[in-house]
């Protein structure tokens, strides 16, 4: 870059305009090229979007910790957005109740699954120990997560990174995967989803329909409730 | 508008409040989400400016994701060295965990 572009860059990298009109930019520009593609979802707009901001700050040579002090404003929109998905799961609420039973054993099962699976899959890979324990909570949201991986002797900010690629396989291999295998309804796609690839999960779960987001916003608050109890007990046993 | 996005951040606030003081292992924006949802059970309707809200928030739900996502750039290094047992572990497990999950919740749901 020449030095007084660079300059320009550095005087608008100090305030929060750039990070948080880089964030808008970047994901408006991820979708219109997801849309572009028939919504294909390898072209899963979250993944492009980080892509395009981590090209950009490598480049300019720009921290993440700088990027993130305007970044934040929309990071922040992520708590009053969960509190939100309290109002499509109430839409779902007679059949909540009728899927109750089932819902609580898939959740407990997927939970104890998504755990073993990659502790042993990684493990067969020759994956360190400190990489295995930060990937155990790879299924849940990253608040509850990075707790998780802090407390078995993770790297809760790698956790948080190994959440995000989770989140990204589950939206994008998750609707097709179990439209093949024969799960029909949305309900139990939504639920699927949301237990093996939490919010990211959620909101592709919201592009196949209202029941299968809320099932997915469900099954993702259960599920990091149940794997925070799970995952200390059972990296005791796997360690 | 406002008055719903304020009813949104009270909750989180209740639930933020309420994980700190009983040391619970959720965070405090899906305990609001819980608690949101009972009120509404309780209250038997979803008020329309709640909803109008609530979707407008959800409807790019995605790019709400993308700052923290960008954090994967301070660890592309250690990426780099267990690139293979990251991405298999997680392709696999994410596949076997969707499949279970939705199979136990097929059968679970016949036996009824």
């Amino acid at each position: 870059m020449n030095p007084e572009l660079r300059e320009l860059w550095v005087y608008l990298s100090t305030s929060p305009l750039l990070g948080l009109t880089l964030t808008l930019l970047a994901y408006q520009l991820a979708y219109a090229i997801y849309v572009k593609l028939g919504s294909h979802p390898l072209a899963n707009p979250v993944a492009i979007a980080v892509a395009l901001i981590v090209a950009i700050l490598s480049f300019t040579g720009t921290p993440y910790a700088i990027y993130f002090e305007g970044a934040q404003f929309v990071h922040f929109l992520l708590g009053p957005a969960t509190v939100a998905l309290a109002v499509p799961l109430y839409a779902q609420w007679p059949r909540l109740k009728k899927l109750f039973g089932a819902s609580m054993l898939a959740l407990v099962t997927g939970s104890v699954v998504s755990v073993v699976s990659v502790w042993l899959i990684a493990e067969a890979f020759g994956a360190s120990d400190q990489v295995l324990r930060s990937l155990a909570p790879k299924s849940v949201t990253s608040p509850i997560g990075m707790g998780i991986s802090e407390k078995i002797g993770g790297l809760p900010s790698l956790t948080a990174v190994l959440i995000m690629l989770t989140g990204i396989v589950g939206a994008v291999i998750g609707p097709a995967l179990l439209k093949a295998t024969g799960t029909q309804d949305d309900a139990m796609r939504g639920f699927a989803i949301g237990i093996s690839a939490h919010g990211i999960g959620t909101a592709r779960a919201f592009q196949i329909s209202e029941t299968a987001g809320a099932f997915s916003a469900l099954a993702m608050g259960l599920n990091g409730v149940v794997t925070s109890i799970v995952v200390p007990l059972l990296v005791h046993g796997l360690a | 508008m406002l008055a719903s996005l304020t009813l949104l951040l009270v909750f989180q606030l209740i639930g933020e409040t309420v994980v700190q003081w009983l040391r619970l292992p959720v965070p405090g924006p899906v305990l609001g989400m819980l608690l949101l949802f009972a009120a509404l059970v309780l209250r038997g309707e979803v008020p329309v400016a709640l909803r109008d809200t609530a979707n407008g928030l959800l409807q790019h739900l995605s790019l709400l994701f993308v700052p923290a996502g960008v954090g994967v750039m301070t660890h592309l290094a250690l990426l780099a060295t267990a690139w293979l047992p990251i991405s298999v572990a997680i392709l696999l497990s994410t596949a076997v965990t969707l499949l279970v999950t939705a199979f136990v919740m097929r059968a679970a749901a016949r036996q009824r």
